[in-house]
């Protein structure tokens, strides 16, 4: 499973996760998603801390945050 | 892996229809986190008003009412008074709140109506294309005051945060913003108080949300939050206006 | 029980808390304030809620809430705080909400007089607010009458999920007259209502909305109103006095029937061949009743509190068939009996001319 992970389809492109992120990982597809926007994602997953703050500015839900449990 | 963000449960799965980058979006969902946190998703009933959040009650996974232009808090304290035990909420806009409906909030304030009112405040008329609103700055251009509004012709706005908490049947009034992810932890947190005080039987509460309208602003929603920043709070100070929590003034 | 003498707007108060209403939501306006009075007093007494609100909007829009969540619930204004409420009427009737709205007409148009009148009459069964809707009207002429439909007013409301209207006016509420109460042991059954909005416990959200934005899903509910305001036809109500062989026929409601009734009874001892036909529900409009009460008629005379509003639709309900006359008074000013009588008097010879 993604520790960050992006349902496409529902986002319109605001870029208003790309700030909020503090590692500077969330950058904008260059593809588009069904709506016609550029979906934002992340593809460095490996430096993503699981802090939620890109899903907390999300407006659309566009982002389920995980993190790795501790064992 | 565990998940430590998902949609709360009090948001349905449906795409909303607010603009890229619009607050609204936010705002909704730190609304259904707080009713799944407190555990009274299935004891509540919401009032939506008229402005871009009229189709609110598509969003919220609760019992809904759809209250005609300003009559939320009016709506709202039918519900209460025949529902008292269950959690009421109305969500609404600058236009809703402080123009048509200026004289339905002051009077569910002065009841102490046991309701907590969301305010959206992004000074302009969203929905209907931009125009002024109670809330748009001096100088801030809208399509009815296109060469800024003129505080001599069309007065100034209206602080309806700080107006409100003179009343005594206010028992929780805040300004928030949710231009960045602590903003909106705080957002988050005020709206969890203002619901709270409403279960606890304290009176009225409101928690005014300043928010961005990148679409009839003219800005990219990054750009818009940045606006906010530098415009909105200056003129809409954040903060606790007044407070019934135990322990504070 | 024993037959008490009170005031209209007393009575009718009274008579919504044994028909089971438990919320009021008004504002004060002459000629009809002791209705809220009368309300702040007993609702608590009977575990329901009163509350003064800051403007008939507001209350209107209560009632709507109150409505939602599948309460019985009233409210009550005069002429021009009722124009305030067309908006929320409105939306009870596209959000389908039972309530009871009661009207005591005053002189219009604007601030208009405290005296009263029936020039509501438009406003009331042709619509008031916005798009297609009807109310289901009630216009009851004595304070007995206000008593005895109060309870059918509130299930008409439930049974078919609309606003109903109880048209009344400044002498009605201001006069005293004796009333007989049902018991107040008297069960009052009430309609269950899963639409309602009460907190979602295991079922789907409820909404309580009127706002269709895809015209198709709209028409399809205008057409499922209308088809509700043809079931309710069959809800007419009416008085036929002494119609069986008129040939003038006096048509009126509320307070200018009993004028009407007064004048008929002194025209048949004239030997004129008068009856009164007196609509109860103003819509329905109980039109096969008035064309039965009318068919020896020669002359149909309207008399109401207004310039003219009711008579439209008896034209309209005999189809032109018959001559319609009106007499009216305007303003706050009352129909004498003798002026009534006069009138009856002037149509009956003429057509010995």
């Amino acid at each position: 499973m993604l520790k960050v992970e992006f349902d496409e389809d529902r986002c319109k492109g605001c870029e208003l996760c790309t700030d909020a992120c503090p590692k500077h990982i969330v950058i904008m597809a260059d593809h588009f998603n069904a709506m016609g926007f550029h979906p934002a994602t992340v593809v460095q997953q490996e430096k993503c801390i699981s802090c939620g703050f890109c899903a907390r500015m999300c407006p659309d839900v566009v982002i389920t945050v995980r993190k790795e449990e501790k064992k | 892996m565990i998940t430590v963000f998902e949609r709360p449960k009090a948001l349905t799965a449906v795409k909303t229809h607010y603009c890229p980058g619009c607050t609204h979006g936010i705002i909704h969902r730190l609304v259904a986190e707080v009713l799944d946190e407190l555990g009274v998703q299935e004891d509540t009933i919401g009032v939506s008003p008229v402005g871009c959040a009229v189709l609110a009650y598509n969003y919220f996974n609760v019992d809904m009412q759809e209250a005609a232009h300003g009559r939320a808090p009016a709506v709202a304290t039918g519900i209460k008074r025949v529902h008292p035990d269950k959690v009421v909420f109305t969500y609404q806009g600058d236009g809703d709140l402080a123009s048509i409906g200026a004289a339905e909030i002051v009077h569910a304030a002065a009841r102490g109506e046991k309701i907590t009112t969301i305010f959206v405040n992004n000074a302009i008329y969203g929905m209907t294309g931009g125009q002024m609103a109670p809330t748009t700055l001096v100088g801030q251009v809208s399509t009815t005051s296109p060469l800024g509004r003129d505080a001599a012709l069309q007065g100034y706005p209206l602080r309806m945060s700080e107006l409100l908490a003179t009343i005594e049947g206010a028992a929780y009034i805040a300004r928030v913003s949710v231009h960045n992810p602590q903003e909106v932890a705080k957002a988050k947190k005020a709206i969890k108080t203002a619901f709270e005080l409403q279960i606890a039987g304290r009176g009225f509460t409101l928690v005014e949300v300043l928010s961005t309208c990148p679409t009839n602003w003219g800005y990219t929603p990054k750009e818009a939050l940045k606006w906010l920043v530098d415009n909105m709070i200056p003129v809409y100070p954040l903060g606790v206006k007044k407070t019934l929590e135990e322990g504070r003034v | 029980m024993a037959k008490v003498l009170m005031k209209g707007n007393e009575a009718l108060g009274e008579a919504a808390i044994r028909a089971g209403c438990r919320y009021f939501f008004g504002y004060p306006i002459t000629p009809q304030n002791e209705i809220p009075q009368y309300l702040a007093k007993r609702l608590p007494e009977v575990g329901g809620v009163f509350l003064q609100a800051e403007s008939e909007i507001a209350a209107i829009n209560m009632v709507y809430g109150a409505a939602g969540c599948g309460a019985r619930v009233m409210t009550s204004s005069s002429s021009p705080g009722i124009s305030l409420k067309q908006e929320g009427i409105t939306y009870i009737a596209g959000a389908e909400l039972p309530c009871v709205i009661v009207n005591m007409q005053r002189g219009g148009p604007g601030l208009g007089s405290i005296q009263p009148a029936q020039a509501d009459y438009f406003q009331a069964v042709k619509g008031g607010g916005n798009g297609d809707y009807r109310l289901l009207v009630l216009a009851p002429a004595t304070i007995q009458e206000i008593v005895d439909l109060m309870g059918k007013a509130f299930d008409l409301a439930d049974e078919y999920r609309n606003p109903v209207m109880i048209l009344g006016d400044g002498i009605l509420g201001q006069m005293m007259e004796g009333v007989e109460f049902p018991a107040e042991e008297t069960p009052v059954t009430l309609a269950a209502k899963p639409w309602a909005t009460t907190g979602a416990k295991g079922r789907k959200p409820n909404v309580i909305n009127s706002l269709f934005l895809d015209p198709i899903e709209l028409e399809k509910h205008n057409h499922h109103l209308q088809q509700k305001y043809e079931r309710m036809a069959k809800e007419v109500l009416w008085e036929d006095y002494k119609t069986d062989n008129a040939e003038l026929v006096l048509v009126g409601y509320g307070s200018s029937a009993r004028i009407a009734k007064a004048a008929v009874d002194l025209a048949r001892a004239q030997g004129i061949k008068a009856g009164l036909f007196r609509p109860i529900t103003l819509f329905p409009f109980p039109k096969d009743a008035l064309q039965e009460a009318c068919k020896h008629a020669k002359h149909v005379l309207t008399v109401e509190m207004s310039m003219g509003q009711l008579v439209e639709d008896v034209r309209y309900n005999l189809e032109f068939k018959v001559p319609v006359h009106f007499y009216g008074r305007s303003g706050g000013m009352v129909p004498t009996t003798r002026a009534v009588l006069e009138e009856i008097i002037r149509w009956a010879k003429s057509g010995k001319e």
